[in-house]
């Protein structure tokens, strides 16, 4: 019984220390830009609606920072559930083929120059991509038997093969202007300035992280497989495909708001995992978390570092957490802990 | 007379074909039954079917009186419990794994556990000896821990049925041994009812209260393991010459096998 009682004893402790750490990277990314505001002045200012720093504040960085918090929590969030559906460590959004197509999508609208229609129009057709392909995936490996978790995961890899061969046969015969645009897309960037999108992504992703820990004893029961949970009274087949539905839902939001961003959904909850277990009940907090920490300090470092030009994000998180990642489970022998 | 457990024209199977015919048999409560016959008789798939992971083609599975199958999936794992030949729970303590026996009781949006399901988890962690591997993870144990673990597991279930499918197979005989008195002890002090699938013949001759002989999906013989263990039953149903005789201090029925050139240079008794 001590056992347990302390383990909840390090949840606790465990979430309190994501909470600290993205506060700190709240404050960070606040103050640091083209223009430099000192973490000390940080509240004075925000009681100053006049000043300059003010609207650079309001208008500009907190959008940016909820957006951060909203995607990286979205994207890490689906990774530890895709990966607790199929019982398999190395899924993550991208690798079922969600972003491919949503990517498609965009590449579509970019090319038959619908974009200058309306603002929505890029998030409408990265969401429909991303749907579109969820489906696809979804359908063609319900096999007469039931679920196959095998052939889903097989039919995505391949579904996101085929949209990116479509993608780059559209890129190859569109504009230099249109192909910019698709490459800046696929990069992935948080510089979405619609509030209406920005309160979407963030409005959805809690709704995500609060129905998926409604599932989270059902996602520990499928650690012993499919079978097992059954016997332990948990309908499988229900929490699969729901779950299934809102990790790709959130895929989609975060895919069509801030592009392609790599890595999150795969790296973070692993991390979580080694520092803290496989319990979902804990998992899913710190993935949420983990995640929106890492984009914040992610996108902090990638609008910085090369001012007052600015890094696609997707090369910072590449690296950042691919470096992070071998250095973590080249130390620990934990990776056979991954399950 | 209807039993604790009742099995009437039973058949199930996978798409395409028939798999389990027409079985039917009946348990007492607290009895410990054994299932044997040689690969492919079936006996997996009669745990599926029991278990209702395969549903019923003809016939019914009945518990104290209630459709196995009728029940929902909660209610389901508070009857029945399954211990299957692997365990693969991976990076998780013993303590967390043996409390996973309690998720058919949690309440819909229960978080935590309870005080009552830690006092049910300590219980069969002691009653099953792995109270001491507690904080040790799953894929750390040996196969003999991880069967005893898969059984305090199951019993944190507070089953009326246990199935159990080859707890012994790849284990020594110290573990054997050791695992088949435990299960005959609950048997016989909890009055559970145990279903168990073992090749082992000598081992459910000796341990079990009752057996059943499969043979092509369906059931040959059923009784005491004095009527079943017979040379004749065995060598039709296995295809395999065999002596039987009686263990000296137990009175129990024991197999022997006979190699090839031995049966050539001498004459059967």
């Amino acid at each position: 019984m001590a056992g347990i009682r302390t383990k909840y004893w390090k949840w606790i402790v465990f979430l309190a220390a994501l909470l600290l750490l993205l506060a700190i990277s709240v404050a960070i990314s606040l103050s640091s830009g083209e223009i430099d505001i000192p973490i000390s002045r940080l509240p004075q200012i925000l009681s100053q609606p006049d000043s300059m720093e003010f609207t650079i504040l309001t208008r500009i960085r907190i959008p940016r920072l909820i957006l951060a918090i909203a995607v990286g929590g979205a994207l890490s969030l689906s990774g530890a559930i895709l990966q607790g559906i199929y019982r398999n460590p190395l899924v993550e959004p991208y690798t079922l083929g969600i972003s491919g197509g949503a990517a498609l999508g965009i590449a579509i609208a970019i090319v038959f120059g619908l974009n200058s229609l309306s603002f929505l129009t890029l998030p409408v057709f990265g969401f429909l991509g991303a749907i579109i392909t969820l489906f696809l995936v979804y359908f063609l490996s319900i096999k007469r038997a039931g679920l196959s978790i095998n052939s889903m995961l097989l039919i995505g890899v391949m579904v996101s093969f085929i949209s990116s061969s479509a993608m780059m046969f559209l890129m190859s015969i569109s504009t230099t202007d249109n192909l910019q645009s698709i490459v800046f897309w696929v990069m992935g960037a948080l510089d979405e300035s619609n509030s209406m999108l920005i309160r979407i992504a963030m409005y959805s992703s809690l709704a995500g992280l609060i129905i998926t820990y409604f599932f989270a004893q059902p996602l520990n029961a499928l650690r012993l497989g499919n079978a097992k949970a059954k016997h332990l009274g948990i309908n499988t087949d229900v929490t699969v495909r729901l779950l299934f539905f809102v990790a790709s839902l959130l895929t989609g939001i975060a895919v069509s708001v801030a592009g392609v961003i790599g890595f999150v959904g795969l790296v973070i909850p692993h991390l979580v995992r080694l520092l803290i277990g496989n319990d979902y009940r804990i998992l899913l907090g710190g993935s949420f978390l983990g995640g929106a920490i890492f984009l914040v300090l992610s996108d902090t470092i990638a609008r910085t570092i090369i001012a007052p030009n600015e890094l696609p994000i997707g090369v910072i998180t590449g690296f950042a957490g691919g470096l992070v990642f071998i250095v973590v489970l080249s130390r620990s022998r934990s990776h056979v802990k991954l399950n | 007379m209807q039993s604790f457990v009742n099995i009437e024209h039973f058949s199930c199977g996978y798409p395409g074909h028939f798999v389990l015919d027409d079985v039917s048999f009946g348990i007492q409560k607290g009895d410990f039954v054994g299932i044997i016959g040689p690969n492919g008789s079936g006996k997996t798939t009669l745990f599926r079917g029991i278990s209702a992971e395969l549903s019923a083609l003809t016939g019914v599975v009945t518990l104290d009186g209630k459709n196995i199958h009728k029940m929902s999936l909660r209610q389901r794992a508070q009857n029945v419990a399954i211990v299957t030949q692997t365990i693969e729970a991976g990076a998780m303590t013993v303590e967390e794994y043996v409390l996973m026996g309690r998720m058919p009781y949690r309440k819909q949006f229960q978080f935590f556990e309870n005080e009552n399901d830690f006092a049910i988890v300590e219980k069969y962690m002691k009653l099953t000896g792995v109270d001491r591997l507690r904080n040790k993870f799953m894929n750390a144990l040996s196969g003999g821990e991880q069967q005893l673990a898969g059984i305090a597991r199951a019993l944190a279930q507070e089953p009326q049925l246990l199935l159990l499918d080859e707890p012994t197979s790849h284990l020594d005989i110290t573990h054997q041994v050791q695992i088949l008195n435990l299960i005959r002890r609950l048997s016989h002090d909890l009055k559970l009812t145990i279903l168990m699938i073992i090749h082992d013949l000598n081992l459910a001759g000796e341990y079990c209260d009752q057996l059943i002989m499969m043979q092509k999906g369906g059931v040959r013989k059923t009784g005491i393991p004095m009527d079943v263990l017979n040379y004749k039953d065995i060598e039709a149903v296995y295809d395999t010459v065999v002596i039987t005789r009686t263990n000296p201090v137990s009175g129990k029925p024991v197999v022997f096998l006979i190699s090839e050139d031995v049966m050539s240079t001498k004459k059967l008794p």
